[in-house]
């Protein structure tokens, strides 16, 4: 019976804490509402201050602590030119636990307490889902780095932008040939069950048919799973490509039951480096990695035609040649994404100068200012490669790496062209009311 | 993959998870038949378990087995003796009341999952087994390590057995369980058999934690999964019954692998929670439990 109760007791708990910190947030909220007028203290010498929506932590901890440390390399470098606008950046963190609920707390949090200018960041997919209508609400514009397909989708909001990194669909549309001439014909998907996994899920299958292969078998894995060997009878036996993406704190051992179960004797392996972000390839267990094949958005090894731009940027944000922290070669980056918060910060820095922007009252031409890029050429700001930028879907496209496992590192072996990538956009931004 | 392999992979999951499952869930079955406290902090010290297998072993240099036989042995008493020092300094103050305890045992998990998120930090990392034998089947290759925990679990869950039924310690434990009150008039140190099934328990969910942790590594929020699947396990099995416990951890763990591998671990979860529901329904004292005085 007191078991009951301890149930119980433990939601009542839970809940009115929850309710206790809505409340705290309302009354927060009552309390700044009068004083909304801003002073106009924003003066050419305060700073720009930009929200940082960061994954501290929850599943998505260990990209958290690489995007913060690429956009603390990148402001600074920013910073150290003279700023934006001659005005120095200020960043604020807030953690959003990797929780969509919170993401969207501490979006509001930005817009009423902080009154950052903008809010930056997010990676996880449902987190940035979860976010978007606040920061429409608050007409907040919303820079992510989230790889997720759901900003070109047109089904967020116009002060949602996408602008450092390429999204699924296209990197899915532009190694889809590759992966059908190279790898096999028939594939395996195996994709965390939520929203970036569903981008994988739904336009894969497209893809391939295009070029003649097909996914024989879908196998969703929930993100907070931290077992997978009985997923893997679910693979069908004549499988001859495992296309495998998967994210959380368990995807080490995700690759490592993957060996255990096949050997040497697996079929082709063509993952998204997101299986095994942050991790050493050369970990014990994964040896049987070797031979097989990754998606890199920007390659964690430094390759030998890297550009001058290229190694900069990894000096500046502090990994060595094996992407790993100088000095912690067991800290290992999650280079293929943090690309992509340099690159947006970059962004926001020219959309910023284009529109003459001098405090909130100027998120609009903000938007309007970003939603007029067209492209960005490859260099200092944007080392991972050039891009275009389609302002009616907010979303950039550029070039793709696909890597091979060889001797322990990761080595380029194609990398895809941006025209690869386009397709038909799915709607326009421009047309929603700001 | 055929029937008969596939089951068989089915099965072994299952049994990997009911070992684990079965040393965590005594640890919980155990505090609250003797003590009649609901520990709802359980998962945190399966969870310190993990860390501090973590710490050990890669402070300890050499073939990975030195680190973890290290852990093996030093995780669980700096646990036990984490959970010695909350008995003596929370539970006991409230003395043992059960509705204080629940709550002063839910903040004890907010306190040592804060804790280790701020000194281990949000990162999830490997342990290295202490080998690493690849089982080659015909169908399939399986993880040696992985059927070294039932091994280990099933020995360790004899060791408690043979504690609890066949020493004088087990018996002054049973004496308490049955009737504290009596057991004090008789000249047993009641406090002190608390603080010590305290501890016990803790290790209990701490060695099962350093077992488990090279095939899934330290991560501060690992302790939730455990904790619900040990109340559910414990329910069915009727709270304070050893052999009820046991019994349902290979009942819920072999039904999780074989629902999760045939159909999906969502289907697995949502009958081990009916489950409960049912026990709770039409027979709340648990499948092996005795109805409360």
């Amino acid at each position: 019976m007191t078991d009951k109760n301890g149930f119980f007791d433990l939601s009542k708990t839970g809940l009115s804490r929850r309710t206790a910190l809505k409340g705290l947030a309302a009354g927060a909220g009552l309390a700044v509402a009068p004083g909304f007028v801003r002073y106009s203290q924003a003066q050419s010498s305060a700073s720009l201050k930009i929200g940082f929506q960061s994954h501290r932590t929850g599943i998505g901890a260990a990209y958290g602590r690489w995007y913060e440390k690429t956009t603390a390399a990148a402001i600074k470098a920013i910073n150290d030119a003279g700023g934006i606008n001659g005005r120095p950046v200020e960043v604020i963190i807030e953690d959003d636990g990797t929780d969509p609920g919170r993401g969207a707390e501490v979006v509001g949090k930005f817009a009423t307490q902080h009154k950052t200018d903008i809010v930056f960041g997010t990676l996880f997919s449902h987190v940035v889902i979860g976010s978007a209508p606040a920061a429409g609400e608050a007409k907040m514009p919303y820079f992510v780095v989230s790889e997720g397909h759901h900003v070109a989708s047109t089904k967020l909001n116009r002060y949602v932008f996408q602008p450092g990194i390429t999204d699924v669909k296209s990197q899915i549309q532009a190694m889809a040939p590759w992966i059908a001439a190279n790898a096999g014909k028939k594939v395996t998907q195996i994709f965390p069950d939520f929203a970036f996994g569903y981008d994988h899920r739904d336009y894969l299958p497209p893809a391939l048919k295009a070029q003649g292969a097909e996914v024989i078998a879908q196998i969703a894995i929930p993100p907070t799973e931290s077992s997978f060997t009985k997923y893997f009878p679910q693979i069908p036996a004549e499988t001859e490509v495992i296309y495998h993406v998967m994210v959380g704190p368990a995807v080490l051992t995700f690759v490592k039951e993957l060996g255990e179960f096949y050997g040497s004797n697996r079929p082709q392996l063509f993952g998204f480096i997101d299986s095994l972000e942050a991790t050493d390839i050369n970990s014990p267990g994964l040896e049987f990695l070797d031979g097989s094949h990754f998606w890199e958005g920007s390659p964690r090894y430094a390759q030998p035609d890297d550009s001058a731009a290229q190694q900069a940027y990894r000096a500046a944000v502090g990994i060595d040649d094996n992407g790993a922290a100088v000095g912690d070669p067991k800290d290992v980056s999650t280079a293929a994404h943090m690309f992509g918060c340099w690159e947006t910060l970059y962004v926001v820095k020219k959309a910023m100068e284009d529109a003459g922007y001098k405090g909130p009252e100027d998120r609009a031409k903000l938007v309007e200012a970003t939603e007029a890029l067209t492209e960005f050429a490859e260099g200092p700001e944007h080392p991972q490669g050039p891009k275009t930028f389609n302002g009616k879907i907010h979303q950039c496209f550029g070039i793709q790496n696909i890597s091979k496992v060889e001797g322990g590192k990761l080595k380029v072996v194609h990398k895809t062209k941006i025209e690869d990538g386009l397709y038909e956009p799915e709607g326009d931004y421009t047309t929603q009311a700001l | 993959m055929a029937f008969g392999p596939h089951l068989l992979l089915a099965a072994l999951e299952g049994l990997v998870t009911s070992a684990v499952l079965a040393l965590t869930a005594l640890g919980l079955s155990l505090v609250f038949g003797v003590m009649r406290v609901v520990n709802v902090a359980h998962g945190e010290f399966f969870m310190l378990g993990a860390v501090l297998a973590w710490a050990i072993s890669t402070a300890i240099s050499g073939h990975p087995a030195l680190g973890f036989l290290a852990a093996l042995v030093l995780a669980p008493l700096i646990v036990g003796a984490i959970a010695l020092v909350a008995e003596r300094l929370v539970l006991r103050r409230l003395n043992y009341n059960p509705e204080a305890t629940i709550v002063a045992t839910i903040g004890m998990l907010y306190i040592i999952q804060q804790l280790a998120l701020t000194f281990y930090g949000p990162g999830a990392r490997p342990v290295e087994p202490p080998f690493s034998y690849r089982i080659l089947l015909p169908w399939f290759g399986y993880s040696g390590y992985k059927l070294s925990i039932i091994a280990a679990s099933a020995f360790l869950l004899l060791a408690t057995w043979f504690v609890l039924t066949r020493t004088k310690i087990g018996l002054i434990m049973r004496a308490t369980q049955y009737d504290s009150e009596t057991a004090q008039a008789f000249g047993i140190p009641v406090d002190r058999v608390y603080a010590g099934v305290f501890a016990l328990g803790a290790m209990l969910a701490a060695v099962a934690a350093v077992l488990i942790v090279p095939i899934s590594q330290a991560h501060y929020l690992m302790g939730q999964d455990p904790l619900l699947l040990s109340f559910i396990v414990v329910i069915i099995g009727g709270l304070g019954s050893l052999r009820g416990t046991l019994v349902a951890a290979v009942l819920i763990g072999l039904s999780d692998g074989i629902i999760s591998v045939f159909f999906s671990p969502t289907l697995a979860k949502i009958i081990a929670t009916l489950l409960v529901a049912m026990v709770l329904v039409f027979r709340p004292q648990g499948l092996f439990g005795t109805a409360s005085r």
